[in-house]
């Protein structure tokens, strides 16, 4: 326990378990990203998978929406504090879109239109951990928060879910994206409050 | 293998009331690393049962030995923010550790001019560029959105800011009389009045609420600008 803030009271306690440390609960849904939001016209989507043995799988929108669907309901988790319980989604399980997928590699590299990328290790995306989504709560998914499509990895912090997704390469190395070369935890587990490098 | 951020005991020196609702916390924290304009540092209170809650904050000042600012707004329903805005005093401590965020920072040794785009409490990290620029030839450019006079930070030393800094003040609620543009949010002209030519490839900074923030990046964009060398920092009503 850290020095004791004079009358500091704080909100009333819930003592949700649901709540990692740290964090606490909003019910709307902030927006944050280090640049303008892109906009990817539906037309020019697409959604690839390249291994590190040099195959690549694609996807267009068409194709993508063909695949099985899921409606996963999660809690999200912010590295910036906040925490949102009970999100819904609809979108396309890791599973699926790996499933002719034959590589070795043991990590990924998300990267979005506009730019951005983010690492984690290939098996936080499997096993019915991640999927690609574009609907939020019975809506299509808003570009400010990764629409038309975003990966949604949801035990791990918000940033790892990369808005306005374009693909995933499958790597032998580690590759730390974005945030991760900018002072964040490689790995990032809310529930060991992995926010910084070091952390 | 990067050593753990650790929390460090910061004491506050002084307080300075910007507004009616936000105010600058001096801070003394023993052994502070530095920090570059633009990052942030968490803050963490803790109550006498145990309770803690945390905080992100952005650094007010420049680097400054161990001098850490940091200029709170009040948030209406807030948990931490009303503490520090209207109970911490000067001689109490908090915890802090910091600074984070390597991506929304000047770096003095960059040379395109610096456009910074604040609405409302986000000119707080642009007033930490605008402080660390010191004597360098880089020009700056603020555009800083506010709903009305009262709600300016910083008012006596953003009037004397030194050549090189031009400052223009929309308000978005309630002009001045003396303001020469009607009130209203940021437009397209106003970014080609007081904002550099896409020509000129300036670094660019926004900060703001997030409506602000994407209304911003789509005028930059429409205009020319290229979208890698805009910068962003969103806040939501949540947070404080």
């Amino acid at each position: 326990m850290g020095i004791i803030s004079r009358a500091f009271q704080g909100r009333p306690r819930d003592h949700d378990e649901k709540l990692p440390p740290g964090q606490y609960l909003v019910h709307d849904f902030p927006v944050l990203s280090a640049g303008p939001t892109p906009r990817v016209p539906l037309d020019r989507w697409e959604f690839a998978i390249d291994t590190a043995e040099g195959e690549v799988h694609r996807w267009s929108w068409q194709e993508f929406l063909a695949l099985p669907q899921e409606t996963p309901t999660v809690d999200l988790h912010c590295v910036t504090k906040w925490s949102k319980f009970g999100t819904e989604w609809r979108g396309v399980s890791l599973d699926v879109l790996m499933e002719d997928v034959e590589s070795a590699a043991e990590y990924a590299l998300a990267y979005s239109y506009g730019g951005y990328t983010t690492n984690l290790p290939l098996e936080d995306l499997l096993d019915g951990k991640a999927w690609i989504v574009y609907e939020y709560d019975g809506e299509e998914l808003a570009p400010a928060h990764g629409g038309p499509a975003r990966l949604l990895v949801p035990h791990l912090y918000l940033w790892k879910s990369a808005k306005w997704i374009k693909g995933i390469r499958l790597l032998n190395e580690d590759w730390p994206g974005f945030w991760e070369t900018a002072g964040y935890h490689n790995y990032g587990d809310p529930w060991r409050e992995q926010r910084y490098q070091g952390d | 293998m990067i050593k753990r951020l650790t929390w460090r005991v910061a004491t506050v020196t002084e307080i300075r009331q910007e507004t009616p609702t936000a105010r600058t916390l001096v801070l003394d924290v023993p052994g502070w690393p530095g920090h570059l304009p633009g990052q942030h540092v968490d803050v963490k209170l803790t109550a006498d049962d145990g309770y803690s809650a945390q905080r992100s904050y952005s650094v007010a000042n420049g680097v400054d030995g161990e001098r850490v600012e940091l200029t709170v707004q009040q948030v209406g329903d807030g948990e931490v923010s009303p503490y520090l805005t209207e109970v911490l005093a000067a001689g109490d401590q908090i915890e802090l550790r910091g600074p984070v965020g390597g991506w929304f920072v000047w770096r003095p040794h960059s040379s395109p001019p610096v456009l910074l785009i604040g609405g409302g409490s986000g000119i707080v990290p642009l007033m930490a560029m605008i402080r660390s620029r010191g004597k360098s030839d880089t020009p700056f450019r603020l555009l800083y959105s506010l709903r009305d006079p009262g709600q300016l930070f910083y008012a006596r030393e953003l009037e004397k800011v030194t050549a090189g800094v031009e400052v223009a003040y929309l308000y978005t609620r309630t002009a001045p009389p003396d303001a020469g543009r009607a009130a209203g949010r940021i437009r397209a002209a106003d970014l080609v009045a007081y904002g550099w030519p896409p020509e000129t490839a300036p670094d660019v900074f926004v900060c703001g609420p997030t409506g602000f923030v994407e209304a911003t990046a789509d005028l930059l964009i429409d205009l020319g600008h290229d979208p890698a060398k805009i910068k962003t920092e969103r806040f939501g009503p949540t947070g404080g």
